[in-house]
């Protein structure tokens, strides 16, 4: 074998290792989730996150990759803004060097398409415990397939964002291309859905926020675990190469800002809440590796840690903000993926050398309007149709038995007062 | 003294501690319970077989109350945890049963005093 070989050996296999890394994330949401939300409702938020998987992958393979990276043979339809829906497939050389010199076609297929199915998971934490499960995965299919590879053809496909201003918008591994656009659909669901019974009450004249606590701390925090491993193949994985010096900086700017994220989250709800809470700190970390996502390969190593530390105290000031402002929003989904991938987006164009910080508003601007309209017009469109939340009696009775008919916790005994 | 049991809808026990609170009954005791009475069993499924739930969840209360209290805890109860639905099944039932005695195990007092 040449030296080309071999390197082409290398990087491909490494490509490949993210894509499974990439694929234990989905692990990890399905665990945070279950942990953050209540026993009645573990079937069903378990059922999204499996849903999900599949949704984003077979669309991706049916429109999305096509979409969202133009070719020669699938070229853009408006250029630089639409690309052209046809199914993936290699024109020549799929399964060679040919195709980049450093991996397959198919690898990066794999690769981009786990990308997508993290995308669309994010809304389902944000809107678990009320809706119904029929129309959410209807939502998540149209957002993905649509419009999750449509803005990200901007700039990873090398649209419009990708030049513009000269040194255009840089989004490395997605705080904007993908957290925030899953951050964007959570919360125009949760606008539609409305928060969960009993979580805001009214007491003479006044509305009493009434904290709905998760079932499982373990599990959330097996989740966080899991999707900070994951992180290594989404953020090392998309150097898109195994580059020592690039694979190896991402490395250490993600742990290390994923550890400012728990610092900066700790300090605060310490002070804030006078006693140090878990899921803060457990949303701190993954605060940090969003917030880190977007400059991980251009960001000094020194810089990316202030970077976490300030998405760990803008996370638990999002989570309690937003709580109060009347959006339900039972994990954090928000104040993680939509909150800290908008900082990480913008802080790119504060450390990152030679950004321009007008592109990355720009970015985070024309991404965030299309995504909120969107996700807001579908959301919306299926209230009216075929609604999106479920009745009282089937929220109280929890969605396992009203929409599943089957329980997480079977023989076991628990509360379901709330 | 009297010992007031109910079996109550578990979604109705934030409405039923709200009107007891509201006639200076403080003290509970909460517990998990299974039950079968007028309400129809529902039906789960599980890997394409269908289960019959014939036992329901409720919620247990346990009220000890002294003389003067019988009669506001049950209007309490009733209050709270009657849903107005007809044919979704029983809202529970309450017992009242005589109590014997009543012991605080902190400082030995016995009976009504205990109670309070």
């Amino acid at each position: 074998m040449t030296p080309d070989d071999v390197a082409y050996l290398v990087h491909n296999l490494w490509i490949l290792v993210a894509a499974a890394l990439v694929f234990v994330m989905h692990l990890g949401f399905a665990t945070l989730e279950a942990g953050l939300t209540r026993a009645k409702n573990t079937v069903n938020i378990l059922f999204k996150n499996v849903g999900i998987v599949a949704i984003g992958l077979l669309t991706y393979a049916v429109v999305g990759f096509n979409l969202m990276y133009p070719t020669d043979a699938h070229p853009w339809i408006v250029d630089g803004v639409l690309g052209s829906f046809a199914p993936a497939g290699p024109a020549e050389g799929g399964q060679s060097i040919a195709y980049n010199g450093k991996y397959t076609y198919w690898t990066d297929f794999i690769f981009q398409g786990l990308f997508a199915a993290t995308a669309a998971t994010i809304v389902s934490g944000a809107v678990a415990e009320r809706v119904k499960i029929g129309p959410f995965l209807v939502f998540s299919a149209i957002y993905v397939a649509i419009v999750y590879p449509i803005v990200g053809s901007w700039k990873w496909g090398t649209g419009w964002l990708d030049s513009f201003r000269g040194v255009g918008f840089y989004d490395f591994a997605g705080s904007t291309l993908v957290h925030s656009v899953g951050g964007w659909g959570a919360l125009a669901g949760v606008i539609v859905l409305g928060p969960r019974l009993g979580k805001y009450v009214k007491t003479n004249g006044s509305t009493l926020i009434r904290p709905i606590m998760g079932h499982s701390m373990p599990h959330a925090t097996i989740g966080m675990f899991l999707l900070w491993f994951g992180w290594y193949g989404f953020n090392g994985g998309s150097v898109l190469s195994a580059d020592p010096a690039s694979v190896s900086l991402v490395f250490v700017t993600t742990s290390l800002a994923a550890a400012a994220g728990i610092a900066g989250a700790m300090a605060t709800s310490w002070l804030v809440q006078k006693q140090p809470d878990l899921t803060m700190v457990l949303n701190g970390a993954l605060a940090g590796l969003v917030g880190i996502t977007a400059g991980a390969d251009v960001i000094p190593v020194w810089s990316a840690v202030l970077v976490g530390l300030v998405a760990g105290v803008l996370v638990v000031l999002a989570v309690v903000t937003i709580d109060r402002a009347g959006l339900d929003d039972p994990v954090g989904a928000i104040s993680v993926h939509l909150v800290c991938g908008v900082w990480g987006t913008l802080a790119v164009g504060i450390f990152a050398p030679g950004k321009d910080f007008v592109a990355q508003l720009v970015g985070v601007g024309s991404i965030g309007a299309t995504c909120f309209a969107s996700a807001l017009a579908i959301f919306v469109v299926l209230r009216m149709t075929v609604g999106v939340r479920v009745s009282r009696e089937d929220e109280l009775a929890g969605l396992d038995r009203s929409e599943h008919g089957m329980e997480a916790y079977a023989g076991f005994q628990f509360f379901r007062t709330q | 003294m009297h010992l007031i049991i109910a079996y109550i809808r578990p979604e109705r026990l934030n409405d039923v501690k709200q009107a007891l609170v509201q006639r200076q009954i403080l003290k509970i005791s909460v517990t998990n319970a299974l039950g079968c009475g007028d309400e129809q069993s529902y039906h789960e499924k599980y890997r394409g077989a269908d289960v019959e739930v014939d036992l329901t969840p409720r919620v247990r209360l346990e009220i000890a109350v002294n003389e003067a209290y019988v009669a506001k805890t049950i209007e309490g109860i009733v209050e709270g945890g009657r849903t107005g639905e007809d044919g979704r099944g029983s809202d529970g039932k309450i017992f009242v049963l005589a109590l014997e005695d009543c012991v605080r195990i902190s400082t030995g007092a016995r009976g009504d005093d205990a109670i309070g």
